[in-house]
């Protein structure tokens, strides 16, 4: 019986769907342990407590509420600082954060000062007596390592998407905690932080993606993306690196190897060639379209089912289908 | 400007990997190496804030087998003045060790500036950078894609999942670099000329203890073969019914 501490990652002040992944990852390794307590880590202004109770729902025995005006935006010295002083007091055997970027900006400052060891990016786990067993995508997801930590506590970040969240509801309990060092004497300030801001959704939080190539030809023409995505309702607009190079989308929205690595349970590829540079950040979506007017395209190795055709016909028909079939159900 | 550029040996990937038959490694025959893109653009960055600077020097540092020196010889072909290998044989996956290995010898080096690549591409741990910066009780900024540096501080851009966060710190700091920031430059004939005779250090890791061990490796589950429906806008009824039926996504 082992407890977990869970840090639950916010952006702008609002929980994220990874915040609810990890609660439900770590509810998963306290009870492998034999019915440990999962105490989950909120941080943020004046009012973040409010975000609480998402996070019982999702199995928190505990909501650990650090509210300080020097938590506003992200403080990782802070937070690393909080995050070792509990985990060094014996209460925890285990750790867990997001894979994001933030979660892998956090998790190894924690690691590196407990001194113990860091599981990066699991997209599974078991436990093995008290020690933790992780799948991991090495090689630029060609080769699964599956990896073992035995430190006491063990640290491990879980990939978005990997858990879906799930309601285990657990009464709301919330305890007032205070940060290890000052906040405001962090040496890394952020001055801002932009957000994507036209209320659409994220390549990482998107259940559905419709990802443009070069294929589509000119920037102008990404509306065929932006029209089915419309269409859809629940789906982010991604792009390839050549596309994002040419400056035909904004580099945030780049899939792939040096980009956004995404899961979604839609993977739709426009114009796409599949490059396995791509193919690294989308193959482990669920199911897998492709459109594209080469045959021999690589994409339609991994593609669960394609469309050989010339993505200006197939798009406009693909969109209005789509449309039709929303408004029927 | 003083600044230290970490780099890693990786396997280029675009090869079908091979496990042994007991899991216990990924094969080496045929693998060819290079360097981690995302550490070649931090070797960028740095020659370029040398070159801004007037004066510096960059040291590229590497943890790996022997044969990493020609990785680093490809920096020092790229401009950079003088490379250190810190030799270890067998590869770990702990990223504490790796950082403590590095922070060793980062520590009295005197560097304004340490740079690392966000992720190498083959263990894909990510976490070096940010574990050396602890360490070393350094400001540490991940995913930098923009980037100025002057008086004694800078001011990052870096890259989240969806969004962008503006940061100020000052130097000495690590820094991990993303993507988007720059395009490595080729090494001229004149550098890889030049490079033979700059100084590489060889001297051996100091690891230390080990956590996270390696328990096996396989290849992850192929995906079963696709289907084409069709070459025009006439296969759309039956995609949109296999996404509905089938797939269970709309």
């Amino acid at each position: 019986m082992a407890n977990v501490l869970v840090f639950a990652e916010t952006r702008g002040g609002e929980l994220r769907k990874v915040a609810l992944e990890a609660v439900t990852a770590a509810r998963k390794l306290a009870e492998l342990s034999g019915g440990g307590s999962v105490h989950a880590v909120l941080a943020g202004a004046a009012g973040v407590s409010g975000k609480a109770g998402a996070l019982a729902e999702h199995g928190a025995d505990s909501v650990l509420v650090l509210e300080d005006a020097g938590f506003t935006q992200y403080n990782p010295e802070a937070l690393a600082a909080t995050l070792a002083q509990k985990l060094g007091g014996g209460t925890y055997a285990y750790a867990l954060f997001s894979a994001t970027a933030q979660g892998r900006d956090l998790s190894p400052r924690v690691a590196a000062k407990l001194g113990t060891g860091l599981i990066a990016d699991a997209t599974g786990f078991v436990l093995d007596g008290s020690t933790i067993v992780a799948q991991h995508p090495i090689n630029n997801g060609k080769v699964i390592a599956t990896l073992a930590s035995g430190a006491a506590p063990s640290i491990i970040s879980v990939r978005p998407a990997a858990f879906q969240p799930t309601v285990d509801a657990k009464p709301l309990v919330t305890e007032s905690i205070t940060s290890a060092t000052d906040p405001g004497a962090s040496r890394v300030k952020v001055t801002e932080l932009r957000t994507g801001g036209s209320g659409k959704l994220d390549l990482g939080d998107a259940p559905v993606i419709v990802a443009g190539g070069r294929g589509l030809k000119a920037p102008e023409n990404f509306k065929l993306c932006d029209d089915l995505a419309d269409a859809f309702g629940n789906a982010a607009v991604g792009a390839t690196r050549a596309v994002t190079d040419e400056g035909w989308r904004p580099h945030s929205d780049q899939i792939g190897q040096t980009g956004r690595n995404v899961s979604p349970n839609l993977y739709i590829a426009v114009g796409i060639s599949g490059a396995i540079q791509h193919l690294a950040g989308m193959r482990t979506a669920r199911t897998i379209v492709a459109i594209n007017k080469d045959k021999d395209a690589p994409i339609f190795k991994i593609a669960d089912y394609g469309i050989v055709g010339d993505v200006f016909e197939v798009m406009p028909a693909l969109t209005a289908a789509v449309k039709a079939a929303k408004a029927q159900g | 400007m003083k600044i230290a550029v970490c780099i890693k040996r990786v396997p280029v990937m675009e090869v079908k990997f091979v496990i042994a038959a007991d899991g216990s490694r990924v094969e080496d025959a045929g693998l060819k190496y290079d360097v981690n893109d995302f550490d070649l653009w931090a070797v960028e960055a740095a020659l370029q804030l040398k070159e801004k600077a007037g004066a510096g020097e960059v040291t590229v540092i590497s943890l790996g087998p022997d044969a990493a020196q020609e990785q680093i010889r490809k920096t020092l072909a790229m401009g950079a003045d003088r490379g250190v290998l810190l030799k270890s044989d067998a590869p770990t996956h702990d990223g504490l060790a790796v950082a403590r290995a590095l922070a060793a010898e980062l520590k009295d080096g005197g560097y304004d500036l340490i740079l690392f690549g966000r992720i190498s591409i083959d263990t894909m741990n990510q976490m070096t950078g940010p574990m050396v910066a602890e360490l070393l009780d350094l400001p540490c900024v991940t995913n930098v894609f923009k980037l100025e540096i002057g008086g004694g501080k800078g001011t990052a851009e870096r890259a989240l999942d969806g969004a962008i966060e503006v940061v100020e710190f000052p130097t000495p700091a690590l820094l991990t670099i993303d993507d988007g920031l720059n395009k490595e430059r080729l090494p001229s004939l004149k550098g890889i000329m030049a490079a033979k005779k700059k100084p590489l250090d060889v001297k051996p890791a100091q690891l230390g203890a080990v956590n996270v061990a390696v328990r096996k490796y396989e290849l992850p589950p192929e995906r079963a073969a696709g289907r084409i429906l069709g070459d025009s806008a006439a296969a759309v009824p039956e995609l949109v019914r296999l996404l509905q039926t089938e797939a269970k996504v709309l």
